[in-house]
């Protein structure tokens, strides 16, 4: 299994830490409260398997424990995955298709009882088969899993349907809280409201909309952690007042994102007093053509479209002043399954001379005779980056003598013109937490077989490009095949642009130490291994 | 006055009916619903059937004159319902956050009472004099200067300041605590917004206070009042700034309603966890639960608020007497 060599943990480009490093030597301290802002107004509810925000982990996810995890030392890593509850990574039998997992047999629930496999059977069961009444956010995730099982009351056992190297990542999946079966048989909704786990640290109150508190787990089963006292997440959706209470040390931390110009006033204004980690994220903007709306389902529109962007020149300026940062294809830069840039540069909108690229551009909207095109851009009321990525993209399509005006909408109405099909072209995105590219390129397949791929196009070849990268578990054969279905899918068909992605730029203050930086701002946040140089 | 009083209350219904029908409606009208975006706004992949699922359990799947009518049904037996957001009962969402608005609306008030009329009297008294020049500059840059904005200024400013006198930047603490809970702590958290508000609201109070002194000084009584020898501390207290205060108790009671509700950004940009933030969240969320119920609760508020002004004006002009 290619996945847990750990050959390819080097990332590409990955996690930066400017001034995280030094901390890495030093011997973890006991005590304090961290205070850390939670970038949202409060998450609509507490469990976890239900809700997709990422503000449900930031605020839950210290009192939970998981399964598996990618690692908390570095959770960087896109290949590696650790044990929370297990004893060891299980190696995969049956041809691919079982994995069994033994469970920690020194596990204590928050109320004193012992955690067993049968709670973690049960809660998986809940997460891949949702029981009536009840809602799994991620259920398709696990499309592969015919069966979970207990064979004995130490160990959780996985029958896929098939093999494929998507199962672990998707087992790696941070909402996938442990629930208590005793508790789930009861009252299946009870973890919407309440919070009772295993994790490192105690729910201790919740403020509604405003803050969430937990105190140190004395019974945590990883030796030593967690090494804070207690955690206060504070809810606020106001960027300024994030970077007023860094500032002012009101808050330790802010694990979201920041855009760069917050980076910058903040490093101005406090200087040593606060740290900066950075990474590449595994979210993108994805340019989406109707293909129901003509000239849209013409070919010739959509490579010009792409042609027309400076993907290269673009991305280091468009960095400065939003949080995107790497060119990439459809895999997140970091994974194995990437495209390296000689790679990319053989598709339309990669091409490494822009001017030979809009050329050809001019030429194919003059075939299709489009050389006046005019469209409008359907983008989300949320400045980063999706106002920044459309007026740059409106910016360059109009070097190809295309108009195109912005129609910027609230988050609802963006939604309902993507699922309607109300809409010319609109600016998507795709955010994943565990890189999955497996799962993650999904978002490219035709409606019919993945209802959230807004272009609306039927594209049997497409599918079968997919298929045969799914199925297929050798690393360089996969590696290949993800190259013939992205190639289809950006270039050949056009189907969509997929422009620089995210780029996640972390704030905090200069005393917090031992958290790494991921490529999603859901992982590594129960926060075990967080302590304070104070 | 008692019978009046009922009469209004009793008024207040069909008003509110109407409020309801109108805000019910226009939340319909918003494209989306908040199941697509309680799911799908992350970005990550969510299954149809995960969102229908949703949409069966908040009822958005009924038609809409059963919705409608669920809901009248439900206020009627005051069950103002479960925010679709959150799955907490409205009537809790409402009472968490009603405490912080009314302390910022009651203490910007306060500010806005004891700077405005003063200063507004003074001002008409010494009309085109340095002093009236100075109040209506201080006036005009109120109303000109958004409390946001002021808001923004002023934690920049005390950062600044405490960074440049101790060398550690300060600022207020950004989580709210009740006054029973921790006085001092609870001020030094309100105290910024309640100021900034305050200023704004006591700037469009001066002017209202300023023009109706100006125009009641120069009425007959006031002449009379003169001509019998009276002197100007009572003229000025007993006749002109009483009569002079109708309009701007009318202005108080509006600018408190809208208190309540309105500080949208004021809320947010100083973190509290008020009606205002707790509104829009609603409306982006498209929470039409709680929509309706902070619709409903505002359109009280100005009813309520516009009672209490009229039974004031009794009291200001023995005048006007309501049966």
């Amino acid at each position: 299994m290619y996945l847990r060599t750990g050959l390819w943990a080097a990332g590409l480009g990955l996690a930066v830490a400017i001034a995280a490093g030094p901390a890495n030597a030093q011997t973890p301290k006991k005590g304090g409260t961290l205070i850390y802002m939670i970038a949202a107004d409060s998450p609509p509810s507490f469990d976890g398997h239900r809700e997709t925000t990422f503000a449900t982990v930031h605020a839950t996810a210290p009192f939970y424990s998981v399964l598996i995890r990618v690692p908390p030392d570095n959770p960087s890593s896109t290949t590696d995955f650790v044990c929370d509850l297990c004893t060891e990574m299980p190696k995969a039998t049956d041809g691919g298709k079982t994995y069994a997992f033994k469970i920690r047999q020194d596990v204590k629930w928050h109320d004193g009882s012992k955690l067993t496999a049968a709670d973690v059977a049960e809660s998986w069961k809940r997460i891949v088969f949702p029981p009536q009444g009840t809602t799994s956010a991620r259920v398709s995730y696990y499309a592969m899993v015919d069966k979970i099982e207990m064979p004995d009351d130490q160990t959780v056992t996985f029958k896929l349907k098939y093999p494929t190297t998507a199962f672990l990542p998707a087992l790696a999946d941070p909402f996938t809280y442990i629930y208590k079966k005793e508790i789930l048989e009861k009252d299946p909704r009870w973890y919407e409201k309440n919070i009772m786990g295993s994790g490192p640290f105690k729910f201790a109150s919740y403020d509604i909309g405003q803050s969430i508190k937990g105190v140190r787990n004395p019974d945590y089963y990883h030796k030593g952690q967690p090494y804070l006292d207690g955690i206060e997440g504070i809810f606020a959706d106001k960027q300024s007042v994030r970077v007023e209470a860094l500032r002012g040390d009101r808050a330790a931390i802010e694990f979201r994102g920041m855009p760069p110009s917050a980076r910058d006033q903040l490093v101005k204004e406090a200087g040593k007093d606060v740290a900066v980690q950075d990474s590449d994220w595994n979210c993108g903007n994805i340019v989406s053509y109707n293909h129901k709306r003509k000239p849209f389902d013409d070919v010739r529109v959509r490579r010009a479209l792409s042609l027309a962007v400076d993907q290269w020149g673009g991305a280091p300026a468009l960095s400065k002043i939003a949080t995107v940062r790497t060119v990439g294809g459809i895999v997140f830069p970091g994974s194995p399954l990437a495209a390296t840039k000689e790679e990319l540069q053989q598709m339309a909108g990669y091409w490494p001379d822009i001017e030979k690229s809009r050329a050809e551009a001019r030429r194919l909207l003059k075939e299709a005779g489009q050389e006046n095109l005019k469209f409008e851009l359907t983008n989300r009321n949320v400045d980063q980056p999706y106002k920044f990525v459309g007026t740059w993209l409106i910016g360059e399509w109009k070097k190809i003598g295309v108009t195109v005006e912005q129609k910027v909408v609230p988050t609802g109405p963006w939604f309902q013109a993507m699922r309607g099909g109300t809409f010319d072209v609109v600016v998507d995105a795709n955010c994943q937490s565990v890189v999955n590219p497996v799962l993650d390129t999904g978002k490219y397949l035709p409606k019919k077989v993945y209802p959230e791929s807004y272009g609306d196009y039927d594209d049997p070849k497409s599918i079968e490009l997919y298929n045969k990268m799914t199925q297929e578990t050798d690393p360089a054969k996969q590696r290949a095949a993800m190259r013939a279905y992205e190639k289809h899918t950006l270039d050949t068909e056009a189907h969509g642009i997929v422009t620089p992605y995210w780029y996640r730029i972390v704030m905090a203050r200069s005393y917090v130490k031992g958290w790494k930086i991921s490529p999603s701002h859901y992982l590594n946040q129960d926060l075990a291994n967080v302590w304070l140089d104070k | 006055m008692y019978r009046y009083i009922v009469t209004r209350l009793l008024l207040a219904v069909p008003t509110l009916v109407g409020a309801a029908a109108l805000v019910f409606v226009l939340m319909r009208l918003i494209p989306g619903d908040v199941c697509v975006i309680r799911m799908g706004s992350g970005g990550s992949h969510v299954s149809q059937a995960a969102v229908d699922a949703c949409r069966q359990q908040l009822g958005l799947n009924d038609h809409i004159f059963v919705q409608f009518l669920s809901f009248l049904g439900h206020y009627f037996t005051f069950d103002f319902g479960i925010s679709m957001w959150s799955g907490r009962p409205v009537v809790q969402e409402i009472a968490t956050r009603l405490p912080v608005s009314l302390q910022i609306a009651v203490m910007a008030t306060l500010i806005a009472v004891v700077i405005a009329i003063p200063l507004g009297t003074i001002s008409a008294l010494r009309e085109n004099t340095w002093l009236d020049h100075v109040v209506r500059v201080v006036a005009v840059a109120g109303i000109a200067t958004p409390s946001f904005w002021l808001g923004i200024m002023s934690i920049v400013l005390v950062l600044d300041i405490t960074y440049l006198a101790t060398g550690k930047a300060w600022m207020p603490p950004i989580d709210y605590v009740s006054f029973w809970q921790d006085p001092i702590r609870n001020l030094s958290i309100v105290a910024l917004p309640a100021l900034t508000v305050g200023y704004r609201y006591s700037a469009v109070t001066m002017r209202m206070t300023r023009s109706a002194m100006l125009e009641v000084m120069r009425e007959d009584y006031i002449r009379t009042a003169r001509s019998k020898g009276l002197i100007e501390q009572i003229i000025i207290n007993r006749h002109a700034l009483k009569n002079a205060l109708l309009p701007v108790v009318t202005l108080i009671g509006i600018e408190f309603a809208f208190l309540i509700g309105g500080l949208v950004v004021t809320e947010q940009v100083f973190n509290l966890n008020g009606i205002g933030r707790l509104f829009v969240q609603a409306v982006q969320n498209q929470d039409n639960v709680l929509t309706q119920a902070l619709t409903m609760l505002v359109v009280l508020i100005f009813v309520v608020t516009n009672l209490v002004v009229d039974v004031l004006y009794a009291w200001l002009d023995p005048r006007i007497r309501y049966s």
